[in-house]
């Protein structure tokens, strides 16, 4: 298959590298959100169980 | 370096984004979100129970991300009329700077984590609610009402008016009347605040083509439908007190908040049909942010003090 490389502008790779912390920092909210959230919504029960 | 195949390379939809953070969140229209949060919240702190304050945040959370998902979804299907109007051609999609694809996947992805979220996270009356909101926004209003009928906003306006309803769920699991109080002053207070924007932006509406009432029946027509609002959405503010949830300091807020909205439509309907400058209907478009965002905090401050035993609660 033909392929061909293109190189990104400067303004193109600025606007990734902003996408890219700003889709890191949503997911790390949000993982901390599930975590949390479901320490408070279950309780310390959550850790009480058999090994 | 990016690898792409060439036969791609000359395809006019193909293109590396330049699309920054910021555009993704003009997507969820802050401004309208502000709102959804607030009255979410207030829907929310009025229910008789008091919640896990961190599940609190998150049913908030969950309600404004989804409040925006369905922005984002407004804005990826209405992306050709907000190229034409002057009050949104800056939008993400209509200025190129986000993609209608991206648009429309940022909008599928967060709704469906808000809905599971605060399903999870609350119950699922709540997020069953939370999902109607999305849908109703995007497919009801979107795409059917906004384009063909004049009743719009009217209709469409349910949407806007759920999140009380949505925030009080997600105590309480249910829905009553009085988050049904909470829902009509939201439903009543959406037509006059649309149709006195829509007075003097209609060349806007116009030139987009979607029918909104002083385009479809005039502008006399409209300031009439505005006052009759306008008296409705005044005898809805009391009712908190006659269903029994606020204090009758809360009700002579509400009926001087009414009166003010009353005085302001009044003002509309006596707005001489020359009057290109239409500062009466500016007036009230300003005057109804403001009673909304009044009438809410009334309503919070007189449970706080029913809470705090101020008013003999």
């Amino acid at each position: 298959m033909e392929q061909d490389y293109i190189k990104p502008t400067e303004a193109q790779l600025k606007a990734r590298r902003k996408r890219s912390v700003a889709i890191a920092l949503a997911l790390a909210a949000f993982v901390v959100i599930v975590y949390v959230g479901s320490l408070v919504k279950l309780g310390p029960s959550l850790f009480d169980r058999a090994m | 370096m990016a690898l792409v195949e060439q036969k791609h390379l000359d395809d006019a939809g193909y293109r590396l984004s330049e699309a920054q953070p910021g555009d993704f969140i003009a997507l969820l229209k802050p401004r309208v979100m502000s709102l959804v949060v607030f009255t979410a919240f207030v829907g929310l702190a009025m229910a008789p129970a008091t919640p896990n304050p961190f599940l609190a945040l998150i049913a908030i959370a969950a309600i404004a991300v989804g409040a925006g998902a369905s922005g984002a979804l407004n804005m990826w299907y209405d992306a050709d009329i907000d190229a034409v109007m002057s009050r949104t051609a800056k939008r993400p999609v209509p200025s190129g700077r986000v993609t209608p694809g991206e648009a429309l996947s940022f909008g599928l992805i967060l709704s469906f984590l808000s809905v599971m979220m605060l399903g999870l996270m609350a119950n699922w009356v709540a997020g069953a609610l939370l999902a109607f909101t999305i849908f109703f926004y995007a497919v009801i209003y979107t795409m059917w009402l906004k384009r063909s009928t004049p009743q719009n906003i009217v209709i469409g306006g349910a949407a806007g008016a759920l999140p009380p309803v949505v925030g009080w769920a997600s105590v309480t699991g249910t829905v009553s009347l009085e988050s049904l109080i909470l829902f009509l002053i939201i439903f009543l207070w959406t037509p006059p605040h649309f149709w006195a924007l829509a007075l003097f932006k209609s060349s806007d509406y116009e030139r987009a083509g979607i029918p909104m009432l002083p385009n479809v029946a005039g502008h006399a027509a409209t300031k009439k439908q505005i006052f009759i609002y306008a008296l409705l959405l005044a005898a809805s503010g009391v009712l908190p007190v006659w269903a029994g949830f606020a204090s009758l300091a809360y009700g002579a807020v509400a009926a001087g908040l009414g009166a003010g909205f009353v005085w302001y439509s009044w003002r509309v309907l006596k707005m001489p049909q020359d009057d290109r400058s239409m500062k009466p209907a500016k007036a009230l478009f300003g005057y109804s942010l403001l009673y909304l965002f009044a009438i809410f905090t009334a309503l919070l401050a007189d449970r706080l003090a029913a809470s705090f035993g101020l008013l003999g609660g």
